[in-house]
Parts: C-alpha cells; sequence; structure tokens
C-alpha cells in the first residue's frame, strides 16, 4: 500500500466533470504508480467510467489537470493519448464484430506503413514486409492469450471471456505503459476471471507494464490490486492495500449502506 | 427476330459499356459504404462533377455561330487522359470540402449532405447557363482515339478502354482494401470509437476514404460524358445517379468488388431490357407510361435483396486482410 520510492506514471490534480447538475467527477486527486496495479472500486454511480473516460481523453475535464508520465494530457484527443502510451479498454467489451480476431489485433500497432494507401501501391515490399512482422507478433500473443485457434473467426462469435482475453491480447499489440481496464471481470466465468487475473498479473511483473484497474467485483480487485482507490459519489473516499480496504468503516457504509451497521 | 446479328452485337457492346461505367461508380460506392461504413447517398453529384469536368476540359471552346447556340464558360481542348484527372481532380476536392464539413458529425448528416450536394450540383448546371449550357446540356463531346477506328466499330474500341480503366480501379481498390490502411477502414465500419481507443486518426482515415471513392466516381462520370458524347443535367438525377447504383452493389454483394460488378451488370440488363418485355405485355396505350414501372421495379428489388439476402450475391469474404 506504501508505494515507498515507487515513480508516479499517472497523476490527478483536482480533476472535475459535471454532466448537467450532476457531479460525476468532483474534485479527485491522486497519483498511480508505475508497474503495479492499482484497483479503483465504488458502487454504481460512483464515477469510475466517468473518470476512465478523463483519464483516456474521451472526455475533457471542466477542471483539474491529468499528468501521464509528467505531461499534461487532459487536452489531447482519443487517438492522441493512445500514442503517448495510454491505452484502455471498456465496460462493455467492444471488438471489431465482422473483422477475425487476427485483423482485430494487426490492426492495433501504431504508425504502419501500410496504413498509406499510396505505399500499398508503389512500396509494397516495405508494406509486405511490415505486415510479417506484425502478423508473427499478432499469433504470438494470440499463442499466449490461448486464443490461437479462434485467429480466423470473427470477433463478434466470440463468448463473453474470450472478447475479454482479445480485449488483453490488443493492450498487448499495443505495447502501452499503462493501461486502464474498465471491468475486465464483468461477464465471465469464474474459472475465465482466474486465467484474466493471471495474464494481467504476467503483464505487470514480465512486460513492466502499469495497470489501473476498475472492478466491480471484489474478488478480482482483492486478489491482484495494491493498492485500492475507494470512489464514492463522484469523490475520493480513501486509499489503501487490500486488508485495509475490508476493514475500513466507510467503506462498509457505502457498499452495505449505514443501515447495515 | 428482327434484330440482325450485328444489332444484337452493338446492343450488347452498347450494354456492357454502360454496365462497366456503373460498375466503376459502384465500387467507388463500395469503398465509402461497403468498407468504411459512410452513407453517401449523392453518388449522383461526383457522376455529375466528373462527366461535366471533363467535357469542359476536354472540349474545344464553341465559336463563330455555334457560340450563339451553345454556351460554355470553359473548353480547353485537352487530351481525353487529362479530362479523366480533371474529373477524379474536381471530384475529389469537392469530396475533401462535403467531408471536412460533415465527417465529424454522426454519419446520418453526411446522407444529408451528399444527397443535398448532389442535387445542388445538378441544379446548379440547370440553371446557370453560362457554365455548360443548362438544360441543353453539352453535345458533341470528343470521343477518345475515334479517328483510328471506323465510325461503326467505335464502341467496340471505348469497350476495351471502359474495361481498362474499370480493371485498373479494380485492383488498385482491391490492393488498398486489403492492406492495412482497408483494414483501419473496416475497423472504423465496425467501430469508431475502439478505433480511436487504438490510436488511429478516425477523421482522417474517413476524409480519406470519401475523396478516394469520390475520385473513382469522377472517372466513371467522365467515361459515360465520352461514351454518349452528350449530356445533360437530367442525366444525374439521384435514380439514374444514385440509387441504381445502390441497388447494384446491394444485390452484388456490399463489401465485396466482385459483387459490385456482377450486381451491376445484372441490375443494368434488368433495367435496360425489361424495355422489351414491358412493351409486350401492357395493353395498348400505355407504352409510353408503362417504362416507369421500371422505377419501382429497382425499390422493390432493393426491399427483397435487404430482407432476404442483406449480404448480396457475394457478401464480404471472410479474410479480406492479405498483403
Amino acid at each position: 500500500m506504501n508505494s515507498g520510492n515507487d515513480s508516479i506514471i499517472l497523476s490527478l490534480q483536482d480533476v472535475n466533470k459535471h454532466f448537467g447538475g450532476i457531479k460525476a467527477v468532483d474534485g479527485v486527486s491522486f497519483d498511480v504508480a508505475s508497474h503495479r496495479i492499482t484497483g479503483l472500486i465504488g458502487p454504481n454511480g460512483a464515477g469510475k467510467t466517468t473518470l476512465f473516460n478523463l483519464i483516456s481523453s474521451f472526455y475533457r475535464p471542466d477542471s483539474g489537470r491529468i499528468f501521464f508520465k509528467g505531461e499534461r494530457i487532459d487536452s489531447l484527443s482519443l487517438h492522441q493519448t493512445f500514442h503517448k502510451g495510454l491505452c484502455r479498454t471498456f465496460q462493455i467489451s467492444r471488438e471489431l464484430k465482422f473483422m477475425t480476431v487476427l485483423e482485430n489485433l494487426m490492426l492495433v500497432p501504431p504508425d504502419q506503413e501500410g496504413e498509406r494507401l499510396w505505399r500499398n501501391w508503389f512500396s509494397r515490399g516495405l508494406v509486405r514486409r511490415q505486415e510479417k512482422d506484425i502478423r508473427e507478433k499478432a499469433l504470438s500473443v494470440l499463442d499466449e492469450s490461448g486464443l490461437f485457434k479462434l485467429k480466423d473467426e470473427y470477433a463478434g462469435n466470440l463468448s463473453g471471456g474470450q472478447k475479454r482475453l482479445l480485449e488483453l491480447a490488443r493492450t498487448m499489440m499495443a505495447e502501452p505503459e499503462l493501461i486502464l481496464f474498465d471491468e475486465p471481470g464483468a461477464g465471465v466465468t469464474p474459472g475465465e476471471r482466474k486465467i484474466l487475473a493471471n495474464r494481467i498479473q504476467k503483464l505487470v511483473s514480465e512486460k513492466g507494464v502499469s495497470v489501473f484497474l476498475i472492478g466491480h467485483e471484489m474478488e478480482l480487485v482483492m486478489d491482484i490490486c495494491n493498492p485500492i482507490i475507494v470512489m464514492d459519489r463522484g469523490r475520493k473516499l480513501m486509499e489503501g492495500g487490500p486488508a485495509e480496504i475490508k476493514k475500513d468503516s466507510r467503506v462498509l457504509e457505502v457498499y452495505l449502506g449505514g443501515a447495515a451497521k | 427476330m428482327g434484330m440482325s446479328l450485328g444489332g444484337v452485337l452493338n446492343f450488347l457492346v452498347s450494354f456492357a459499356i454502360m454496365a462497366s461505367i456503373y460498375a466503376i461508380l459502384a465500387i467507388g460506392l463500395n469503398v465509402h459504404w461497403g468498407y468504411t461504413g459512410l452513407l453517401n447517398f449523392g453518388i449522383a453529384g461526383f457522376f455529375a462533377l466528373g462527366a461535366y469536368t471533363s467535357a469542359l476540359i476536354t472540349s474545344p471552346k464553341p465559336v463563330g455561330i455555334m457560340a450563339n447556340y451553345v454556351r460554355q464558360a470553359i473548353g480547353l481542348n485537352l487530351p481525353f487522359l487529362l479530362g479523366i484527372a480533371g474529373a477524379a481532380i474536381v471530384s475529389g476536392v469537392i469530396a475533401g470540402v462535403i467531408g471536412i464539413l460533415t465527417l465529424r458529425l454522426s454519419e446520418g448528416y453526411l446522407a444529408i449532405a451528399t444527397i443535398g450536394i448532389a442535387e445542388s450540383i445538378r441544379i446548379f448546371i440547370n440553371n446557370e447557363s453560362w457554365l455548360a449550357n443548362g438544360p441543353q446540356g453539352l453535345i458533341g463531346l470528343p470521343r477518345p482515339l475515334h479517328n483510328i477506328v471506323p465510325r461503326c466499330y467505335y464502341n467496340y474500341l471505348y469497350l476495351v478502354i471502359v474495361s481498362i480503366f474499370l480493371t485498373v480501379i479494380y485492383f488498385a481498390v482491391e490492393r488498398g482494401i486489403r492492406s492495412p490502411w482497408g483494414r483501419v477502414l473496416r475497423a472504423i465500419r465496425e467501430d469508431e470509437i475502439m478505433v480511436s481507443a487504438d490510436g488511429k486518426n478516425v477523421f482522417f482515415f474517413k476524409l480519406q476514404s470519401l475523396i478516394f471513392g469520390a475520385m473513382i466516381m469522377g472517372i466513371g462520370g467522365a467515361l459515360y460524358a465520352h461514351f454518349s458524347a452528350a449530356i445533360q443535367p437530367g442525366v444525374f438525377e439521384p435514380l439514374f445517379g444514385t440509387f441504381i447504383i445502390w441497388a447494384m452493389l446491394t444485390l452484388g454483394g456490399t463489401g465485396n468488388n466482385k459483387g459490385a460488378i456482377i450486381g451491376s451488370f445484372i441490375v443494368w440488363a434488368l433495367w435496360s431490357w425489361s424495355t422489351f418485355l414491358i412493351f409486350k405485355v401492357v395493353p395498348r396505350g400505355f407504352e409510353t407510361r408503362a417504362p416507369y414501372i421500371r422505377y419501382v421495379l429497382i425499390g422493390l428489388l432493393l426491399i427483397f435483396i435487404i430482407i432476404k439476402r442483406p449480404k448480396g450475391m457475394l457478401g464480404e469474404e471472410a479474410h479480406v486482410s492479405e498483403f
């Protein structure tokens, strides 16, 4: 829980966002440390997804500042934050339905030569070579993710759990420094959740990626996240290790309601 | 029966030329709608821009007594290929302007903008007679290489010319679509937000698709102008200029360029051959009105395909990316 001398990869300073009269995110400040899995929990409507949308530049904050690796990112657009090394997934998994699993992965690497139309007509060899490398990388990521056999399947045909694995595999194609996972455990079986947890831990330990993760179900978060940030009604309630969070009376109150005490 | 073999052949050749020109337009639409999900209901606008641009570039400015009858703002008298290039460039530039204005909005707005702009282009040409002779249109447009074959065989030569254009466009689009560039377009069709989250500049790719498809449509328009050798604004009404092409692509297979070609030939055959049939079955006195029944048939055909076989005859291949 005490991040000691870990460096800070993401920093929020007094971030606000409201929709009409609703303060979805209300003066939130915190830091996310590198090479860790930081969790973000809170009841429905606490503002978790809005906060993710702000960090990934899907929305712009009304006020406040967001720093990624010491650089302000709160006025960029969605595709620009990606190039800074920040990659996100979505609460309801999104995939390119009528494209194969392999194509879903091969789309991701940035600045592909073949993304310039004329290169495909006039520098075919260059595009081919790069495409071969991207394909090999995608196949190895699929192999690690256990999706290799599904590579030629339309992504829309995958099961809920497989779609979550695909999402994870796609983030690996991006080679980001920080991944924002929005409820990676939603809609998957307990077995698949275990695999997912394992893969996320491996990302951090083997590839040195930092992870910031929204969890709705406690198990996944308590198992793999440290520290954990708790939000309620747009505000940051507390931050601490799993053991601390479990004991905290404010957290219990938020989750179980005042009457339960 | 009444027709000689030569007459049948001539009919087939002009049929194939028109179907091939429509196939080029359908491939352009496939770039927009089939691969990128851009709703372009204004094909007629790019069709007209291409036809008129090439006409004004290649024909001489009328002089002497002709100048009293044919008003034409520009007449550069340049070669056919420059006319084609000009047609592609003008269509592309106009598409770029439309795209910059509308592509950041949701897709419905592009449909509204394109249909509006196509009609505006047609009405502008119709009313502003100083530009290209208004409703009378331009006639006697130059036909490329017309002096190397006898007049009665010219259509055979033009079929070769159109086929070359169709082939080059087909392969250029195929290579583009099967490349990483095409992969981004197809991904935008599936889920724009996710493609932005993958770091791609969605607006920029949509703009490229709109311009590229419109350039192809412009070339189709130019080829039409030099085939018919006469163009008037009436040709570019929404049915002939836009919806028949939607029917062609939808029937052949959205997202499949071979389908676009096959669909164009089938729909054009139904359209041009049904005239004979309709004349045979309608009661006397209705002959002049009968051809309009075909408008209804095109609509019914579209509805039937969308309900019974939404992917069309061929549909998109499972593996498109291959490089």
